[in-house]
C-alpha cells in the first residue's frame, strides 16, 4: 500500500464522512473537500497525526456564490493535501489557522485583501497586498470584480 | 531607554526594492520588526485570468527577472497535469538544464549582494564577475539572459546542440574552479566568518514553525528540498545530496548556497552528458478541460508554488503563486529580535528576498493623472540621455569617440 492509501485509509477511519471523497489526482497529490464544521477537526488531524507540517499556502477561489479557501498542506516526504471548505459569498467568515502555523498570518490577509474572506481570530496587522487607500469593498479577485480606470 | 522607531522604506538607499519596514530600537537595539509588502503588486494572478494559458506562460515568467524560469516551469507543469500531457524526457532535461543554470546565476547573485551588505565589495565584483560566463550561457543557450522563454506548454522551445553541450561543460569548470576558491574565502577568511556568524539566528523550530523555505531553512538545519521530496522535470534521474548546515545563521546560509552551487554544476553536467534524444514538445490543445493542479518548484529562494484551476476554456480560471520570499519574510522578525540595527541590512539580504516575485504586480501610472503612460524603448533611450544631460552628465563626445573606434 502506498503512503497516500494509507493516509486516506486512516483520514476515512477517524472521519467517516470523508468516504469516497479523497480524490488522489497523482502520486503526492490529494485533494479533500470538508463542510466548515469539520474542517478544524479534519486539519488539526492531518497537521498533527499525520505529519502534514508544512503549510504551503492558501488559495482564495471564487465559486459564483460561495468563496472556496484551499488549505495546501505538505509532509516532509513530499506528499501534499489540499483541504477545501467553502464559505457563503455574502459572509465568509472562516477561522484563523495562525494557532497551527503562525507563517499562515500572510496568507490570510491576501484573501482578505483580494477576495474579501473575514478571517475570525487574526490579529491586527498590516494589510497585504492592496495599498492603504485601496477603496473598501473593492476585492479585485472576485469575478464579478470590473477594473476602473487607471487601476 | 526611550524607544525609537524608524520607518526603513518604501523608497531608501539601503534597499533594492520597493518595501516597507517599521523598526521599534531601543538604543540600537532592535525591539520590533514589521514589514508592509505590496509595493510591488501588478495583479499578475488577474491578468492570468483574462489571458489564455499560452499568453501566461511568457506573463508568469516576468513574475521576477531572477528567478523566472522557476515561475514558468512551476506554471507549465501545473497546466501540463490539468491536461494530461505527456512531456518529452529531452524537454524535461532541457528545463532541468536551465533551472540549475538559473540557481548558479542567481546563487552568485546573492553571494555579491551579501559581500556589498557587510562592506566587502571585493566579493561583489568577483562574483558578479564570474556571474556574466553563466549569463553568457544562458544567453547562447536561449537568446536572453533573463525571461529565457524556453518553456512552452508541452515542453521547450529550444534545443540544445552538442557545441553547445561542450561549452556548457567548460564554463562548469571554470566556475567550479571559482566556487571553490569562495568556498576558501568563506571557510578562511576571518572578518567575513566573524561579521556573518550569530547573526539572524533562526533555530531549527523557528525555520519550521514560521514556515522558512529555500536556503533559508537549510541552513537552520530543515532537510528539504522540492527537487528531491517532489520530484519534477527530470530530477528524478539526477544524483545530488541536499545541502543542508546547522549554523542557524547568515553564514550558514553562506555555506549552503555555495554547497548548492556545487551541486548545480554537478547535475549541469548529468544533464549535458545525458541528455536523451527525441522531440522537444509535443502539441498541447489551447483549451484545458476542467480541472485543478498544485506544482511546487525548487526556486534558488526556496519552494515555489502555483495552482491553476481550469474550466476547459482557452483561459485558466484561477491561477494562485506563492513565491518563496512570501515563507520566508516571515522569520525576518525572528531573526532580528534583540539584534543590533547595523545587522538589518544583512538579515534581510541573507533570505534573498525577491518582492517583485512577492508582490506580482505592470504598467507605467502618471501620477496625479489616471493615464496609463508606456515608454518605447527609443523614447526611454532619449529620456535617460536628457536625464543626465540635466544633471550635468553628458555623454555625447564620448559616445562620438566610441562610435569612431568601433568603425
Amino acid at each position: 500500500m502506498t503512503e497516500e492509501e494509507k493516509i486516506q485509509q486512516e483520514l476515512i477511519k477517524k472521519f467517516a464522512i470523508l468516504d469516497g471523497k479523497i480524490r488522489m489526482q497523482r502520486s503526492r497529490r490529494m485533494y479533500v473537500e470538508v463542510s466548515p464544521k469539520d474542517f478544524e477537526g479534519v486539519f488539526e488531524y492531518a497537521v498533527k497525526s499525520l505529519g502534514f507540517v508544512m503549510l504551503c499556502s492558501i488559495t482564495g477561489l471564487d465559486e459564483g456564490a460561495t468563496l472556496g479557501f484551499l488549505y495546501h498542506i505538505a509532509r516532509e516526504d513530499g506528499i501534499m493535501l489540499n483541504i477545501k471548505v467553502s464559505a457563503d459569498k455574502n459572509n465568509p467568515t472562516i477561522n484563523t489557522i495562525t494557532g497551527y502555523f503562525p507563517g499562515a498570518d500572510i496568507y490570510e490577509r491576501e484573501v482578505m485583501d483580494l477576495l474579501g474572506a473575514k478571517v475570525k481570530g487574526l490579529s491586527a496587522g498590516n494589510r497585504y497586498p492592496l495599498s492603504d487607500d485601496w477603496p473598501a469593498g473593492e476585492y479585485p479577485l472576485r469575478k464579478d470584480w470590473k477594473k476602473q480606470g487607471g487601476v | 531607554m526611550h524607544k525609537v522607531v524608524i520607518p526603513i522604506g518604501p523608497q531608501h538607499p539601503a534597499l533594492k526594492e520597493p518595501e516597507s519596514f517599521s523598526v521599534t530600537l531601543s538604543g540600537e537595539k532592535i525591539m520590533k520588526f514589521s514589514a508592509r509588502l505590496g509595493y510591488n503588486h501588478r495583479g499578475i494572478e488577474k491578468a492570468c485570468e483574462e489571458r489564455t494559458y499560452i499568453q501566461d506562460v511568457y506573463l508568469t515568467e516576468r513574475i521576477c527577472g531572477i528567478c523566472s524560469h522557476s515561475h514558468s516551469t512551476c506554471f507549465v507543469q501545473a497546466v501540463e497535469e490539468i491536461g494530461a500531457i505527456a512531456v518529452p524526457k529531452r524537454a524535461l532535461y532541457i528545463r532541468t538544464l536551465v533551472g540549475e543554470l538559473e540557481r548558479v546565476h542567481s546563487h552568485l547573485l546573492w553571494l555579491g549582494v551579501a559581500g556589498h551588505e557587510v562592506g566587502f565589495d571585493t566579493l561583489l565584483m568577483y562574483t558578479w564577475r564570474d556571474r556574466e560566463i553563466v549569463m553568457d550561457i544562458l544567453a547562447m543557450l536561449t537568446g536572453n539572459r533573463v525571461n529565457y522563454g524556453i518553456n512552452t506548454i508541452g515542453g521547450v522551445r529550444r534545443d540544445m546542440s552538442p557545441e553547445q553541450g561542450k561549452d556548457i561543460l567548460k564554463a562548469m569548470d571554470t566556475l567550479e574552479e571559482r566556487t571553490k576558491y569562495y568556498i576558501q574565502v568563506a571557510t578562511q577568511e576571518t572578518t567575513l566568518i566573524q561579521r556573518l556568524s550569530g547573526v539572524g539566528l533562526l533555530s531549527h523550530d523557528d525555520a519550521l514553525k514560521l514556515g522558512a523555505v529555500g536556503p533559508t531553512a537549510r541552513a537552520s538545519g530543515v532537510d528539504r528540498d522540492v527537487r528531491r521530496d517532489d520530484p519534477y522535470a527530470a530530477y528524478a534521474d539526477m544524483k545530488f545530496k541536499v545541502i543542508t548546515d546547522n549554523h542557524n545563521d547568515v553564514y550558514g546560509r553562506t555555506l549552503v548556497r555555495m554547497g548548492e552551487l556545487m551541486e548545480a554544476y554537478s547535475i549541469i553536467r548529468q544533464t549535458v552528458k545525458n541528455m536523451p534524444d527525441g522531440p522537444l514538445t509535443v502539441k498541447a490543445p489551447r483549451k484545458i478541460p476542467a480541472g485543478e493542479a498544485v506544482s511546487r518548484y525548487e526556486a534558488p529562494r526556496g519552494e515555489d508554488m502555483h495552482y491553476v484551476k481550469a474550466n476547459g476554456t482557452e483561459k485558466p480560471e484561477r491561477v494562485k503563486v506563492r513565491a518563496p520570499t512570501l515563507a520566508n519574510i516571515q522569520t525576518v522578525a525572528k531573526m532580528l529580535e534583540n539584534r543590533q540595527l547595523a545587522d538589518l541590512p544583512i538579515v534581510i539580504a541573507a533570505i534573498d528576498p525577491c518582492f517583485s516575485c512577492t508582490d506580482r504586480l505592470t504598467g507605467i501610472r502618471q501620477v496625479g493623472k489616471r493615464k496609463r503612460n508606456v515608454l518605447k524603448w527609443e523614447e526611454l533611450h532619449e529620456y535617460s540621455i536628457k536625464f543626465y544631460q540635466e544633471h550635468g552628465v553628458d555623454f555625447t563626445n564620448l559616445n562620438n569617440k566610441l562610435t569612431k573606434l568601433l568603425k
